[in-house]
């Protein structure tokens, strides 16, 4: 805009023409912006809105909501009894299986980082169930942990091992569902495998130099190096943990046993007694169920409460324990 | 692990290691490696339990017996007639074959404009659609059923199609951080040739995010193969639009499909994942190890 002033009507016509293009480079990046523009609008700003409003009402789908202020949340805080076995189940999965998944793939990817012959049949093997559909791998679980005819306890039982009834029993279920998503590592082990081969190989030298046998090279030189994606890998686990749906609601249903796509198929949910109720299941029961929708809106204002806290804690605190390389490569 | 190439170099005499050192090493490596050959074989057990239980007929499922007697390769032709398989496969084709379409054309010029074109809210923008991404989908979800529900559109399967027409989180994302890598230069040499910025994105761009492209496809179509939650809920009642997850999730119950063929129902519906797999093994390794990486 700061053109030398020596000839007026040129500036004029020079500062319309930038005008002119200013806007046509708006006009650009709203077309460009346009499919995300609707597409928030409708799919994620309208619906936070509508159902942080629904929270405080009555709904059923088809007569129009009722304000009824706050019993949504004194209901769901007070009354529900099975509102905290939904959180325990949740908290248990993020608590324990989170982080076995965590360090479960870190150690096959040292493992495989270390290995000399076969890394690639290796990897495959490793990434491949990741690779199974939730539904399938959830089904094959349920076949090979069946207590009275599944292969596992039919091993265990040659080994004198009396198994237990896994997916059928309240204390064993949780743990059912931790090994299926042990079993499904694999994208998890893909991204760690690539981030300790790709730490620097001086690093490892110096400390060598320095005296450093293997453990204290993999303590002090390869996991900070790799702790960021570590971190990463632990705030997808706890969001997902926050998510857990497909694998809990098939088990239920399948080991359960009974027609689900029924009114009385929906008792099945948490089958067995209610161990496998995570809140998503419980927030879908009540929603799309029993059509307690604005029931079903306060519920997921507290999913949102949490979920934002969760990942704005792990990131905030992520500073302290977390190195990041210097920037600037 | 180059430790004998190292005395050959001059100045760091590195003096070959003593024998003890050399077979503690050795000794490391072969427990390395069995280790790795015992959590490979455990991994690979459930899909060996899972085909030999397809070939196997109902009362031996139901037995002891670990290997199939006599194989039962007719439960791969009988698993069609108890449930309508086909029909379960088109419904997931439909769905996965639209909504990566619609995602690749809203998301790329969303994700180019976030990228490369410099404009006051972008940022904003990128904000929002990270925490669109990070937000459980529950949270969202009883406005948007009720939408639906609205326009008369719950039973079928454009819930789960249409809002991919209109950009995906996570695909922004990700095509976003890739469009960051593409040197300015390739970009300034076409404006200089007079290209506009929807000529730039299509000729230039395209060409160069390439496996970026392909990996947020494969992403996509295997989300929408593997979606269990949308289907359940919006097709739940309307069994004609039935996709395989949501199908193969009720051969138990639904329609007391005995253990023998629900395993080779399992076994049908993991198969075109892991052949896609192997005929698409880079992009799927590149893709994984992206949003890994530049997280």
């Amino acid at each position: 805009m700061s053109a030398p002033a020596a000839n007026p009507p040129l500036l004029l016509d020079r500062t319309k023409a930038k005008r002119r293009a200013a806007w046509r480079r708006r006009g650009l990046v709203a077309a460009f912006m346009s499919p995300w523009i609707l597409g928030f609008t409708i799919f994620f700003g309208y619906p936070l809105v509508f159902s942080a409003y629904l929270s405080f009402t009555h709904y059923d789908l088809l007569s129009p909501p009722r304000w009824i202020g706050l019993a949504n949340y004194r209901y769901l805080f007070t009354t529900d009894q099975t509102v905290w076995p939904a959180v325990k189940n949740t908290l248990w999965f993020i608590a324990i299986a989170v982080p076995l998944q965590v360090l479960f793939a870190l150690g096959i990817s040292i493992m495989l980082s270390r290995a000399r012959r076969g890394v690639g049949v290796f990897r495959t093997v490793f990434y491949l169930p990741a690779l199974a559909p939730p539904v399938a791998a959830t089904l094959g679980f349920v076949y090979l942990l069946n207590p009275a005819t599944g292969p596992v306890n039919t091993v265990l039982g040659k080994l004198g091992i009396q198994g237990p009834l896994w997916f059928d029993s309240p204390q064993w279920a949780k743990p059912s569902l931790t090994l299926l998503a042990l079993w499904g590592i694999g994208n998890t082990m893909i991204i760690f495998l690539a981030a300790v081969l790709d730490v620097p190989r001086h690093l490892y030298e110096s400390a060598e130099l320095d005296g450093a046998g293997a453990f204290a090279r993999l303590r002090f030189v390869t996991l900070p190096t790799i702790s960021p994606v570590i971190l990463f890998a632990v705030v997808i686990g706890v969001i997902e943990g926050l998510q857990y749906f497909t694998q809990a609601y098939v088990a239920a249903n399948v080991a359960g046993g009974s027609a689900s796509y029924s009114a009385e198929g929906a008792s099945e949910l948490g089958y067995p007694e209610d161990s496998t109720l995570f809140y998503p299941i419980l927030l879908y029961q009540q929603g799309f169920r029993y059509f307690n929708m604005g029931y079903a809106s306060a519920m997921a204002m507290m999913l949102l409460a949490v979920a934002f806290a969760v990942t704005f804690v792990i990131v905030r605190h992520s500073r302290r324990f977390v190195h990041y390389q210097a920037p600037g490569r | 692990m180059s430790v004998e190439a190292a005395p050959a170099r001059a100045t760091l005499v590195r003096r070959r290691p003593p024998v003890a050192v050399r077979r503690r090493r050795f000794l490391v490596a072969v427990a390395n490696h069995s280790l790795l050959i015992a959590a490979a074989a455990i991994f690979l057990l459930p899909f060996v339990f899972i085909v030999l239980t397809s070939l196997m007929t109902n009362e031996q499922a139901l037995s002891p017996k670990l290997w199939p007697d006599p194989f039962a390769w007719h439960n791969y032709v009988e698993v069609f007639s108890k449930a309508p398989l086909w029909r379960y496969a088109l419904n997931t084709l439909i769905y996965g074959g639209l909504a990566t379409l619609g995602l690749l054309l809203s998301s790329i010029p969303v994700a180019y404009a976030l990228a490369r074109l410099r404009w006051r809210g972008s940022n904003a923008a990128l904000l929002i659609t990270l925490v669109a991404m990070m937000l459980p989908p529950q949270v969202t979800i009883v406005p948007v059923y009720v939408l639906w529900a609205k326009l008369h559109l719950v039973g079928s399967l454009w819930p789960l199609i249409f809002p991919n027409f209109l950009g995906d989180a996570f695909s922004i994302f990700l095509l976003r951080q890739f469009f960051l890598t593409i040197p300015e230069e390739y970009l300034d040499a076409a404006r200089v040739d007079g290209c506009g910025e929807f000529r730039i994105l299509t000729t230039v761009v395209l060409r160069l995010a390439k496996p970026a492209i392909a990996a947020v496809a494969l992403f996509s179509f295997l989300f929408c193969f593997n979606d269990f939650f949308g289907p359940l809920l919006y097709t739940g009642e309307n069994s004609q639009h039935w996709t395989l997850s949501l199908g193969l999730s009720q051969f138990r119950s639904l329609y007391q499909v005995q253990w023998n063929l629900v395993m080779a129902a399992t076994l049908i519906v993991m198969a075109p994942v892991i052949l896609l797999f192997f005929l698409a093994q880079r992009a799927f390794v590149e893709g994984v190890t992206l949003t890994g990486v530049k997280g």
